[in-house]
């Protein structure tokens, strides 16, 4: 398991490198100037000059083993800085948005608790309910309550998030008036009152993310609990007499949530990154909007590290998917 | 063996005509030929209710936006200012937009281009996917290097990285091909090429599988080449699973053209798609609500037919379920 979980690592480094090179030549070889917003009155040698300020007068390989010193080797420092209050980084040039000028990671630090408070929210909130419905669906197979949950799961899955996004905004917000539209990031968490306020706003966020979780999850639940429901171990379970609550709840519940778990591993990534519609629709300004809004300014440092940071969680899940599904199943061994 | 001999009743000698009921009929069965393949997974698809009513309604969207324009003849770019924002009626059904055009006849426009780039970017889709698996499934040495390109697809940021492609290379495209071909292609290539990789993995997974069978076995050993091999052999025999990605294939790139449209990165303005249309009505969401409603639901329609098509077909493809 162990050479496994450091081989997968290993392997998993050339795997970034290469996704961080195809990320950075694609933004390299887009038509796209930095300096397209710059008056025309401005003389070409000042341009030059604004060019050169950006970083943008070396050549390709250059600028990409720059960013990658950054990315690797300066940004880990300035972490260690701002936990234990050394002082390696200092002097240091970071990476710099374009946008503001000022260093790429602080803005993500900013952003990143919108996006967890309400992704993360959802997801947990999907997980809670998808998981009792996949276990009752599979136990009570082709009844009315599994086919409703077959056909709201179908729902779930085909319904955008900026049409029920919207949806919910039409019905409880323009025409009920129970919670706002807009996603108030300013809104500070301090007594009772501003906590229920904080709740009110995160109600169709979390609704509308949860409800496209909870569809995935719950089918997942059911076609794992189906699998262990028919096999000989559940006999032998009832056969000596097992209640029935024990053999469903802790035999097969036990059993079938080996490749939940991996399928909920999986997912994680997306409360960081996928969720960029949904934040759009609700103008919650995490992550994902500063992506949407980095790529429309054409600020290209910003919209590097972000997709970056993406692909380094999804290959980091895989992994840990990976070695999670080794360690619950000792059925599995990988050496 | 004496306690077997006792419960096994005594009819294996007996003549069938006593033991099955109908058995001493003419031999009519035999004399029929034997039922085609298709026609049992049509009578299992059948059987499937959901993807049964799944499929007529596709049908029944693709004509309409096809084919309607036939019958509904108000062209979807006709500017009447004096008719805006108004209500459903007989002279418009679903209403018209701020600046007085016929939602009816946009929301057919916008059903087309939306249907082609799904239908377009499936198949391009589908032939990257059906290439790789074949090609790694089939020949041993190209297994490794396919399926390691196959994880780092999987590993990539997929919206993100549609969002930067749609910005980066759509003003090239457009002075190229035309606003609105350039715009096509871009969305068809770049949701084909960032989609085949679940597809490639399953055909390569069927035909490695497919590979150990005799007959396989027995057209290598008559000298069959291997282009005549994947063709004859083993695509007709992979067709099932890339039918089943082909249609939810649909429903994933009819989602992302309408989300990258409803992220104002997709169609220009003037051009419209079910994703562009829910994209201008939610300026509209105060005083008209309704508006959002036709495009989301046309598209929450189709997605949800096509998702119960594949469903269905995917039940009525596996023999070890057909019949059941």
């Amino acid at each position: 398991m162990l050479t496994f979980t450091i081989r997968r690592l290993v392997l998993a480094v050339p795997t970034l490198l290469f996704i961080s090179l195809v990320i950075f030549l694609l933004l390299e070889l887009a038509p796209g100037d930095p300096m397209a917003q710059v008056p025309l009155t401005v003389p070409p040698e000042v341009k030059e000059k604004m060019r050169e300020a950006l970083g943008l007068g070396q050549p390709m390989h250059i600028r990409f083993w720059k960013w990658i010193v950054q990315f690797f080797w300066i940004e880990p420092q300035v972490l260690i800085d701002a936990v234990f209050g050394s002082s390696f980084s200092a002097g240091d040039l970071r990476v710099i948005s374009w946008q503001t000028r000022s260093p790429v990671m602080d803005i993500v630090v900013q952003r990143i608790p919108q996006t967890l408070w309400v992704v993360g929210t959802a997801y947990l909130v999907g997980i809670l309910i998808a998981i009792p419905i996949g276990i009752y669906s599979a136990y009570k197979q082709y009844s009315w309550f599994d086919q409703t949950g077959t056909f709201i799961s179908m729902i779930g899955f085909s319904v955008p998030p900026f049409f029920s996004g919207v949806l919910v905004i039409v019905i409880f917000s323009v025409n009920l008036g129970w919670f706002p539209s807009i996603y108030d990031t300013t809104h500070k968490v301090v007594d009772w009152d501003s906590f229920v306020t904080q709740l009110q706003q995160m109600v169709m966020p979390v609704m509308v993310l949860a409800l496209q979780i909870t569809a995935q999850i719950s089918r997942f639940m059911r076609a794992s609990m189906l699998d262990n429901l028919n096999q000989d171990y559940v006999r032998t379970a009832r056969a000596k007499g097992l209640g029935e609550t024990t053999v469903v709840m802790v035999h097969v519940l036990r059993n079938s949530m080996i490749p939940v778990v991996t399928v909920i591993a999986l997912g994680v990534p997306s409360i960081f990154g996928g969720a960029i519609i949904t934040e759009q629709v609700f103008k919650v300004n995490g992550i994902g909007q500063l992506l949407i809004g980095a790529i429309q300014a054409n600020d290209l440092p910003m919209v590097q590290t972000l997709t970056f940071i993406f692909a380094v969680l999804i290959v980091l899940f895989n992994l840990i998917a990976d070695v999670l599904y080794g360690l619950l199943d000792p059925r599995i061994r990988y050496d | 063996m004496t306690d077997k001999d006792r419960f096994v009743p005594d009819e294996g000698l007996a003549p069938a005509s006593t033991a099955l009921p109908g058995g001493a009929g003419p031999l009519e069965e035999f004399t029929k030929p034997p039922s085609n393949q298709w026609r049992e997974v049509w009578d299992q698809f059948k059987n499937h209710k959901g993807a049964l009513y799944g499929g007529i309604l596709f049908l029944v969207i693709v004509l309409w936006v096809y084919l309607g324009p036939v019958i509904w003849t108000i062209d979807a770019t006709h500017i009447d200012i004096r008719a805006r924002n108004q209500g459903p009626g007989f002279s418009h059904p679903f209403g018209t937009d701020q600046l007085g055009r016929d939602t009816f006849a946009r929301m057919m426009a916008g059903g087309r281009t939306s249907v082609s780039v799904g239908i377009t970017a499936m198949l391009l889709a589908l032939g990257l996917g059906s290439f790789v698996g074949v090609m790694a499934g089939f020949f041993k040495r190209l297994d490794g290097p396919l399926m390691r390109l196959t994880d780092l697809f999987l590993a990539l940021p997929l919206l993100p990285l549609l969002l930067v492609m749609m910005l980066l290379f759509r003003d090239p495209l457009n002075s190229a091909f035309g606003p609105e071909q350039g715009i096509f292609i871009l969305i068809v290539v770049a949701i084909g090429v960032t989609s085949w990789m679940p597809t490639a993995r399953i055909v390569r997974g069927d035909v490695l599988a497919l590979k150990e069978r005799e007959f396989v076995l027995a057209a290598r050993s008559i000298g069959t080449t291997n282009t005549k091999m994947i063709l004859r052999h083993i695509l007709p025999n992979v067709l099932s699973p890339i039918m089943v990605s082909a249609t939810l294939g649909i429903a994933t790139a009819i989602i992302t053209e309408s989300a990258l449209s409803f992220l104002g990165l997709g169609f220009p303005p003037d051009f419209p798609t079910w994703g562009r249309l829910l994209f201008d009505a939610t300026d509209y969401l105060q005083q008209y609500p309704e508006r959002v409603f036709w495009p989301g639901l046309a598209i929450s329609l189709t997605v949800l037919s096509v998702n119960y098509l594949g469903d269905g077909l995917r039940d009525a493809l596996d023999p070890r379920i057909r019949g059941r």
